[in-house]
């Protein structure tokens, strides 16, 4: 296969008017997070004399969790890659190792959590922790649907193949990826590494 | 594989390469390492260390933007970036005076 039957055969879409529509629904996404952001602001010192969000977290947990979502970001960007050489068994091989390493972020996130409220410290137990869980909390449930959405993707490839049409989807599951992991770089900075300071 | 002149994207066909990719990965992996152990180390003083942690997210940010969301001020993706400057925008104000107004209220509140 060369190079010229590649790009007449299935057009690149990352700049249509769909995968645009998607990046304008990205944008009201990270006002939606902002806010969310505020809010933690306002109320991350109100812990109702119990400990700060920085003593209880752990920074080389979160450290391994940021580690995860980096490079399954890097491997998603591997299979786009392989999505403009039309290898589709390259395709669907980086988006498993992305849906593994998104996998395990959330099950890391979740023993986080389970571990915060087996403690004592859910999120009723504070202003804090309300909104510690909320802003947290928020950004799993993306990634947990990204990661349902990242299987029907590949569902889609694996049967129809590369197209336009599987490819603008791949384009849209990328852009909301890749700004999750934009997102969690505030995340780890603002709530746990801030905390820490 | 098609020469890129820009280091973030396949002039060409307008996506990213491997090496494009590699070096977001890379220069993401290095500020996060870096800011992680600025941190545990303590390595500057409190509002120092608040600083480099902000210089160091807003860095990551932008390595991501270009390589990994391919923003940039090519004729393609000008619109994206007219959009992610409005947000931005939108962002400033309503967080900003969020926490202007809280704070404010805040201080009613005390004093």
């Amino acid at each position: 296969m060369t190079e010229s039957m590649v790009h007449t055969r299935c057009p690149d879409v990352s700049f249509s008017k769909e995968v645009f529509g998607f990046w304008i629904y990205i944008m009201s996404d990270c006002i939606l997070f902002a806010t969310v952001f505020a809010t933690y602001a306002v109320l991350f010192k109100h812990t109702f004399g119990g400990p700060s969000i920085g003593d209880l977290a752990s920074l080389p947990f979160v450290f391994i969790e940021t580690l995860l979502l980096l490079t399954s970001s890097f491997t998603y960007g591997l299979a786009m890659l392989a999505r403009y050489k039309e290898n589709k068994q390259q395709v669907l091989m980086w988006m498993a190792i992305t849906f593994v390493l998104g996998a395990s972020f959330i099950a890391m996130e979740l023993t986080e959590f389970a571990h915060l409220i087996h403690e004592g410290h859910g999120f009723q137990g504070s202003a804090a922790l309300s909104a510690f869980f909320t802003l947290v909390g928020t950004h799993g449930l993306h990634v947990f649907i990204g990661l349902l959405w990242m299987i029907l993707v590949m569902v889609q490839v694996a049967r129809h193949g590369i197209s336009s049409k599987t490819t603008t989807k791949l384009a849209c599951l990328g852009l909301f990826w890749h700004f999750l992991d934009v997102v969690w770089i505030f995340v780890f900075s603002i709530v746990y590494l801030m905390g820490a300071i | 594989m098609s020469d890129d002149h820009s280091v973030a994207i396949d002039s060409t066909h307008h996506h990213g390469t491997v090496k494009s990719y590699i070096l977001g990965f890379s220069l993401s992996l290095i500020l996060t390492i870096v800011v992680f152990a600025c941190v545990s180390q303590h390595v500057f003083s409190t509002r120092h260390l608040y600083m480099a942690v902000t210089a160091l997210a807003c860095a990551q940010l932008l390595v991501q933007l270009v390589f990994f969301l391919h923003l940039s001020t090519r004729s393609e993706a000008r619109w994206n970036m007219m959009a992610f400057l409005f947000t931005v925008l939108v962002i400033v104000v309503i967080t900003g005076g969020s926490l202007w107004i809280m704070y404010n209220l805040n201080y009613n509140m005390v004093h």
